[in-house]
C-alpha cells in the first residue's frame, strides 16, 4: 500500500553470491579500469621521456622540495581518510566530520600546490603545447589533479550529509567506498611523483 | 502472498521518482534491464541498416574499375563510418541487448546490480551515436578511417571537423561501454541465484562476464588515446605531432592495445550465443563445458598480448615481431578448442536445423575460415604481402560478419520469442539464412582472391589493367544479395510482431533459466528466486531420467528447487521462498538527464564551447540527483 | 522438409566450391600486375615459400574441420521428434588432443616463420643499390644518393643486384609496396624504415601505397623497372644530366612559360631556375611512362589535361588548378614532354 514516507536512506544489503558488498565490488572494478587509464598516460609519458627538444626540460624546471611538500600533504590526507572511516565505523559522527574535512583540506592543499606549480611552469615557458614534455606532463598530472578534485567534491558532499545529520554508523560503507577511491588516487600520485619527478633521465 | 509493492516514496518534490508504467515517459525513465535491452537492440538494428547502406554504396562504386559514382572524399567517409558504425553502433549494442535481457534471467536475478547505471549506459550510447553523426549535417564527416591513424588526424593534415566528431562521439560511446561493462561484471559476480556457482553459469553468462572484464580493462586505453588526439587537435599538444618529435606509432600502439581486445569483445558474445543454441538444438549438453570456459578466459587474457600483429609492417624490429607472432599463434589454440567442442556437441545429438541452429552452425563454418586466414596473417613475412589488402578485409568480415553477425542473428531467432512471446516465421527465417549465407560468401569469399591479386584496401577506385574487375563485380552482387536477405528478415520481424505464432514459455525445451519464465517474462522476472543445484538446472529438472553431470547423488536431490518451475512465473502461486514482497527498482529521470548533460557537453566541444560547462553542470546536477533520490527498498 | 534442407545445403556447398575453384584458377594467372604469389625476387620467394606451407596446412585443416562439421550435421539430423540422445558432457582426452595437436601444427608454422622474419629484416651487406624513398601525399620521391639521381613515382634497378630502400615520410604515414618483389613496409614520419630485395627478372612492376594516407591514397602508385646493368647505367647517366633546353617551337615557348609560372614554386628542373622540392622532380619527366603517380599514361594529351586541371583528374591533390588557358597548358606539356 502506498504511504507517504520521508525519503528513506537505502541501507538494506541483499545477500550476494560472494558475500561482498555490491557497491564495493563496483568501486574495485572501476579502480581496475582507472589503473589502465593512468597506466596508458604514464606509458605515454615514459615513451617520450628524454626526447623533448625544447626547453625547459624536466631537470631544469622541477622543484623537487616544493612538490615533495604537496605530495606529503596528499599522503597525509590518506591517513586522515583512514581516521574518518574509523570514526564513522564506531559511530563517531563528529570525528567523521573533522577527518573528512581534514582529508578534503589536505587534498585542496595538494591541488592548490599543483595549480601554483603549473602557473609557475607556464611563466617559465612550459605549457601544454610548448613541447612534447609539456604535453605529456600536463595531461598526465592534469588528469590526476582532476581525479583528486572529483574526490574532494565527493568528500565534501559526504561532509555536508554528515553536517545535516544524515550520516550514521549504518552508512559507513559510503565512506569506505570514497576512501577506496581516495587511496587509489594517492597511490597513483606516488607512482607519478616517482616516475616523473624523482627518477632522473 | 507475494506482492509487488508500489513505490513508497514521495511523488512530489524534485527528487520524487517517476511512476508511470506505460507510455513514452516510462521508456525514457525505465531502469528495467529488459526494456533497456529492447532499446539497445532496436537502435542497433537501425544502425545495422545505416552501416549496410554505407557498405552497398562502397561496393557499388567498386563494381567496376575507374568508376566515378562515388568520389574519394565520399568513399573515404563511407569506409570510416561503415567500420565505426558496425563495430560500435551495431555489434556492441546488439550484444548489449542480449546482456541486458537474457543475463539476469539466466542467473536467476530480477535485474542488474545497478539499474540506473544500466539506463545511463543506453542514453549515453545514444548520445554518442548521435554526436558522431552530427557532422553529416554540416558536410564534415569523419573520413580518416575507423582506426584514425596519426598523424593523418593531426590538425595539419585533417583540418576539417570530421575527425572531431569521431573523437568526441567515440569518447562518449566509451563512457557508455564502460558503464555497461562495470555493471554486468558486478551483476554476474554478485547477483547469481543461490547455488549457481561460476561453473554452473550458462556459457552466455560466462561470456558476458569475460567480455565485461575486457571492456573495463581495454576502454580506458582508447580513452587515453582519444584524449591525446583531442588535445592535439584542440589545444595544440604534441602527442602525435611529428615536427615536435611526437611519434605517430604511439597512436597505433595505444589504439591496438584497445582494439585487439575490442575484436574479442565483438566476437565473444556471439560465441556465447552459439554455445547456447547448439546444445538446445542438438538436445545435448555443451560438449566440454569446463574447457569452453577455460578457452574463453584464456582468449580474453591472451587478447592483451597480441596487439602489435596489426603493426607488423611498421618496423617493430624482428624480436618484437617474433614475440607477437608467438602470442598470436597461441591465441588460435583456445579458439580451435571452442570450434571442436561445438561440433562435438552436434555429434551424437539430435539436431534440429531451425533458423537459430542454422545461424549458429553457419557461425562455426564461417568463423573457421576467418580463423584460418587469421593464422596466415599471423606469420609476419606473409603478412607483409597481405596487410592492408582485401585479404584482410576478407578475414575481418569472415570473423565479424560470418562470426558475430551470424551469431547475433542466431540469438535474435533464438530469443526473440522469449522477448515478444511470438515465434519468428520459420520458412522466412530459413530463407533469410540461406540468402545471407550465399550473399555473404559471394561478397567476401572473392575478396581473398582480390587480396592475393594485390588489391589494397581503402581505395575508392582501381585501374582496369589490374585485373580486379571480375571479383569486384561478384563481390558487389553478393552485397546486394545480402541486402535482399536483410529485407527478408525485416519482413519476417514485422510479420511476427503483428501476427506471429505464440511461442509459449519454453518452445524448444531450453536448458537455461530464462526458459522457465513466461514469454515475455513478468517485469520482475521470477516470482521466487530459484535455487540451482547443477548446470543446466532447468533442463535437468525437466528430464530427471537423464541425470546431471554435477548433481549430488541422493534421494530427493533436485536440480532446481521445486517451487521454481511455475507455469507462469506469477506471484500468488503459493510458493514463497522470498522474504516478503518483490521489490523492484523504481524508474528514474537522472540517467536520462545525465546522458543529456553528456550530449550537451559533447556538442559544446564540437560546436559552441559555452555549451561544455552547461552540459557538465547538467551532468553534475544529475549525479547529485541520482545519488540523493530516494532508493526504494 | 528434410530433403528441402538437404537440397539447400548442397546448393550452398556447391556455390562455395564453385567460387573457391574458380578462385583457384587464379593461381595460374601470373599476369596480374600486383599479384602477391608469383615472386620475382629473393625476399618475395622466402615469403611465398612460407605462404605455401601455411596455405596447404590451412587447406587440410579447413577440409578436416568443415568436413567434421558437415558430417555431424548430416549424420545427427533429428529423425524423430521425440528422440533424446545420450547426454555426453565431454571427453578430457579429446580436449587434450585437440589442444596439443593444433599447438604442434602452429609450431610447425612458427618454426620457419621466425627465421624468415629475421631474414626479411636483415639487410645484406652486399646490398649495392641504395635508394631513399620519400612518401608524400600522394606521390613517391626516389633519390639515389650514391648516384646523384632524383626522380619521382618510377624507379629503376639493375637485375640481380640487391637493393636497399630507406623509407621516409614527408608528411603522414604511407606504406611502400611492390608485391612482385617483396612485402610492404610502412613509411612513417620521424623514423626511417628499411626494405631490401634482389630482383630476379627484368620487367615492369606495379606497386602502390598501402596505408591510408588521405584523399588520394588510391592514386599513389609506383612503377619499378628492372633492367640489365647496361640499360640501368644508361638510365642513370640520363637522369644525372641537366634538363634539355629546347631551342625552338612550342617546347621552347613552354620552357619560358614554365619559368614565369607558379610551376617553379613546387618543382625542380635541374639546369633551370626551378629548384623547389614540394612537388616531383620534373627534370626528366618526359621519359617516364606514367604521370600523376602512376594513374595516367604519359601522353601529350594526358599531360596537357593534367596541367590544365589537376583537380579534375586527382581531386584533392596538392597541385592546384592554375587557371591556365588551353594553349598555355599545351605549351607546357610540349616542354615537359621534351624533357627525356
Amino acid at each position: 500500500m502506498a504511504q507517504a514516507v520521508a525519503p528513506r536512506v537505502h541501507v538494506e544489503e541483499h545477500p550476494t553470491s560472494t558475500g561482498l558488498n555490491t557497491r564495493k565490488v563496483l568501486m574495485w572494478a572501476f579502480l581496475a579500469s582507472d589503473c589502465m587509464f593512468f597506466g596508458s598516460l604514464i606509458g605515454t609519458y615514459l615513451v617520450y621521456r628524454g626526447r623533448t627538444l625544447i626547453s625547459p626540460t624536466p631537470i631544469e624546471i622541477f622543484d623537487i622540495p616544493y612538490t615533495s611538500v604537496s605530495a606529503f600533504a596528499l599522503l597525509m590526507s590518506s591517513l586522515a581518510m583512514v581516521l574518518a572511516l574509523a570514526a564513522i565505523q564506531r559511530g563517531d559522527i563528529r570525528g567523521l566530520k573533522i577527518w573528512l574535512l581534514t582529508t578534503a583540506g589536505l587534498g585542496l592543499v595538494f591541488v592548490g600546490g599543483q595549480i601554483y606549480e603549473f602557473t609557475t611552469f607556464g611563466h617559465e615557458g612550459l605549457n601544454l603545447s610548448s613541447s612534447i614534455f609539456g604535453s605529456t606532463f600536463f595531461v598526465l598530472t592534469g588528469f590526476h589533479g582532476a581525479h583528486v578534485s572529483l574526490g574532494i567534491a565527493w568528500l565534501l558532499s559526504l561532509f555536508v550529509l554528515a553536517w545535516r545529520g544524515q550520516m550514521s554508523q549504518a552508512r559507513s560503507l559510503d565512506v569506505e567506498i570514497a576512501g577506496l577511491y581516495w587511496h587509489f588516487v594517492d597511490i597513483v600520485w606516488i607512482i607519478i611523483f616517482t616516475v616523473v619527478y624523482l627518477i632522473p633521465i | 502472498m507475494a506482492t509487488v509493492t508500489a513505490p513508497s516514496v514521495p511523488r512530489h518534490g524534485i527528487l520524487a521518482r517517476p511512476v508511470a508504467p506505460t507510455g513514452v515517459w516510462s521508456w525514457l525513465t525505465t531502469v528495467d534491464a529488459k526494456r533497456i535491452g529492447i532499446l539497445y537492440g532496436s537502435t542497433a538494428f537501425v544502425f545495422f541498416l545505416v552501416g549496410g547502406i554505407e557498405a552497398l554504396l562502397m561496393r557499388t562504386q567498386l563494381i567496376q574499375p575507374s568508376s566515378t559514382l562515388v568520389g574519394p572524399g565520399a568513399f573515404n567517409a563511407l569506409f570510416t563510418m561503415h567500420g565505426t558504425t558496425m563495430i560500435f553502433l551495431v555489434v556492441m549494442p546488439l550484444s548489449a541487448a542480449f546482456f541486458n535481457y537474457i543475463v539476469p534471467l539466466q542467473i536467476g536475478a530480477r535485474d542488474v546490480a545497478f539499474p540506473r547505471l544500466n539506463a545511463f549506459s543506453y542514453w549515453v550510447f545514444l548520445a554518442g551515436a548521435i554526436l558522431m553523426h552530427l557532422g553529416f549535417f554540416l558536410g564534415t564527416v569523419p573520413d580518416m578511417g575507423w582506426f584514425a591513424y596519426a598523424n593523418l588526424t593531426s590538425p595539419a593534415f585533417s583540418p576539417s571537423r570530421g575527425v572531431d566528431f569521431w573523437v568526441v562521439g567515440l569518447q562518449v560511446l566509451g563512457v557508455a561501454s564502460m558503464a555497461a561493462g562495470l555493471n554486468f561484471l558486478v551483476t554476474i559476480i554478485q547477483l547469481r541465484a543461490p547455488g549457481m556457482s561460476l561453473m554452473r553459469m550458462p556459457l552466455f553468462t560466462w561470456v558476458t562476464l569475460v567480455t565485461s572484464i575486457l571492456i573495463v580493462l581495454a576502454f580506458p586505453v582508447i580513452t587515453v588515446a582519444l584524449i591525446e588526439l583531442m588535445f592535439d587537435r584542440l589545444f595544440g599538444t604534441n602527442f602525435f605531432n611529428a615536427p615536435a618529435s611526437g611519434n605517430p606509432i604511439l597512436w597505433q600502439h595505444l589504439f591496438w592495445v584497445f582494439a585487439h581486445p575490442e575484436v574479442y569483445i565483438l566476437i565473444l558474445p556471439a560465441m556465447g550465443i552459439v554455445s547456447e543454441i547448439v546444445p538446445v538444438f542438438s538436445r545435448k549438453p555443451l560438449f566440454g563445458y569446463p574447457f569452453m570456459v577455460y578457452a574463453v578466459v584464456s582468449i580474453a587474457f591472451l587478447s592483451f598480448t597480441v596487439w602489435a600483429h596489426h603493426m607488423f609492417t611498421t618496423g617493430l624490429g624482428p624480436i618484437a615481431t617474433s614475440f607477437f607472432t608467438a602470442s598470436t599463434m597461441l591465441i588460435a589454440v583456445p579458439t580451435g578448442v571452442k570450434i571442436f567442442n561445438w561440433i562435438s556437441t552436434v555429434h551424437g545429438g539430435s539436431l534440429s536445423l531451425k533458423p537459430p541452429a542454422l545461424f549458429a552452425l553457419g557461425f562455426v563454418a564461417m568463423f573457421t575460415i576467418g580463423g584460418l586466414s587469421g593464422v596466415m596473417h599471423a606469420a609476419p613475412p606473409v603478412d607483409t604481402q597481405q596487410q592492408d589488402t582485401y585479404f584482410i578485409v576478407a578475414h575481418l568480415h569472415y570473423v565479424l560478419f560470418g562470426g558475430s553477425i551470424f551469431g547475433l542473428f542466431g540469438g535474435i531467432y533464438y530469443w526473440l520469442p522469449k522477448v515478444t512471446g511470438r515465434l519468428l516465421h520459420e520458412g522466412l527465417g530459413k530463407l533469410h539464412f540461406w540468402l545471407m549465407f550465399i550473399g555473404f560468401n559471394l561478397t567476401f569469399g572473392p575478396q581473398h582472391f582480390l587480396g592475393v591479386d594485390g588489391m589494397p584496401r581503402r581505395v575508392f577506385t582501381y585501374s582496369p589493367e589490374m585485373g580486379w574487375g571480375f571479383w569486384n563485380l561478384v563481390s558487389t552482387i553478393g552485397a546486394y544479395v545480402l541486402g535482399v536477405a536483410t529485407l527478408v528478415f525485416i519482413i519476417n520481424a514485422i510479420k511476427t510482431l503483428r501476427s506471429g505464432d505464440r511461442a509459449g514459455d519454453d518452445p524448444r525445451d531450453g536448458r537455461t533459466l530464462e526458459w522457465s519464465t513466461s514469454s515475455p517474462p513478468a517485469h520482475y522476472n521470477f516470482a521466487t528466486i530459484p535455487t540451482v543445484h547443477s548446470r543446466d538446472a532447468f533442463w535437468v529438472q525437466k528430464h530427471p531420467d537423464f541425470g546431471a553431470h554435477d548433481l549430488p547423488a541422493g534421494a530427493g536431490a533436485t536440480a532446481l528447487s521445486a517451487a521454481d518451475i511455475p507455469t507462469h512465473g506469477n506471484p500468488g502461486d503459493g510458493h514463497e521462498h522470498d522474504h516478503g514482497a518483490i521489490h523492484l527498482p523504481d524508474p528514474s529521470y537522472w540517467p536520462l538527464a545525465a546522458g543529456l548533460g553528456i550530449f550537451v557537453a559533447g556538442s559544446g566541444i564540437l560546436f559552441f564551447l559555452p555549451l561544455l560547462p552547461v552540459g557538465l553542470f547538467v551532468l553534475v546536477v544529475s549525479v547529485y540527483g541520482w545519488s540523493l533520490e530516494p532508493v526504494n527498498g | 522438409m528434410i530433403s528441402n534442407a538437404r537440397l539447400s545445403l548442397r546448393v550452398a556447398l556447391l556455390t562455395l566450391v564453385v567460387v573457391l575453384l574458380t578462385g583457384c584458377t587464379q593461381w595460374a594467372d601470373s599476369s596480374l600486375p600486383q599479384t602477391t604469389v608469383f615472386p620475382l625476387s629473393d625476399v618475395a620467394r622466402y615469403i611465398q615459400n612460407l605462404y605455401e606451407l601455411i596455405f596447404w596446412m590451412a587447406v587440410v585443416v579447413f577440409v578436416g574441420v568443415e568436413g567434421f562439421l558437415l558430417y555431424a550435421i548430416i549424420r545427427f539430423r533429428r529423425r524423430r521428434e521425440d528422440e533424446m540422445p545420450a547426454q555426453t558432457h565431454g571427453n578430457t582426452r579429446l580436449e587434450i588432443a585437440w589442444t596439443v595437436l593444433p599447438s604442434i601444427v602452429l609450431l610447425v608454422i612458427a618454426i620457419p616463420t621466425i627465421p624468415t622474419i629475421f631474414a626479411q629484416d636483415a639487410i645484406p651487406p652486399t646490398a649495392s643499390q641504395r635508394i631513399k624513398v620519400i612518401g608524400h601525399q600522394w606521390w613517391w620521391e626516389f633519390q639515389y644518393p650514391d648516384l646523384g639521381v632524383v626522380t619521382a613515382n618510377e624507379f629503376h634497378l639493375p637485375l640481380g643486384e640487391t637493393a636497399r630502400l630507406d623509407l621516409e615520410s614527408a608528411d603522414v604515414v604511407h606504406s611502400f609496396w611492390v608485391p612482385r618483389v617483396g612485402g610492404k613496409m610502412d613509411v612513417v614520419p620521424t623514423r626511417t624504415n628499411h626494405l631490401w630485395f634482389t630482383p630476379e627478372k627484368e620487367g615492369e612492376f606495379y606497386g602502390q601505397c598501402v596505408e591510408f594516407c588521405g584523399t588520394q591514397h588510391a592514386n599513389m602508385r609506383v612503377r619499378l623497372f628492372v633492367e640489365s646493368r647496361e640499360s640501368f647505367d644508361k638510365w642513370v647517366r640520363l637522369q644525372r644530366e641537366n634538363a634539355a633546353a629546347p631551342t625552338a617551337g612550342p617546347a621552347q615557348q613552354g620552357a619560358e612559360l614554365f619559368q614565369r609560372s607558379a610551376c617553379i614554386g613546387c618543382h625542380t628542373i635541374r639546369g633551370t631556375n626551378a629548384r623547389a622540392v614540394a612537388g616531383p622532380d620534373l627534370t626528366h619527366v618526359g621519359g617516364r611512362k606514367t604521370l600523376a603517380a602512376g594513374i595516367l599514361d604519359n601522353t601529350p594529351e594526358n599531360l596537357k589535361k593534367w596541367i590544365r586541371d589537376p583537380q579534375e583528374i586527382k581531386v584533392g591533390s596538392k597541385m592546384p588548378n592554375l587557371g591556365l588557358s588551353d594553349q598555355d597548358a599545351g605549351l607546357l606539356a610540349a616542354y615537359l614532354q621534351s624533357l627525356r
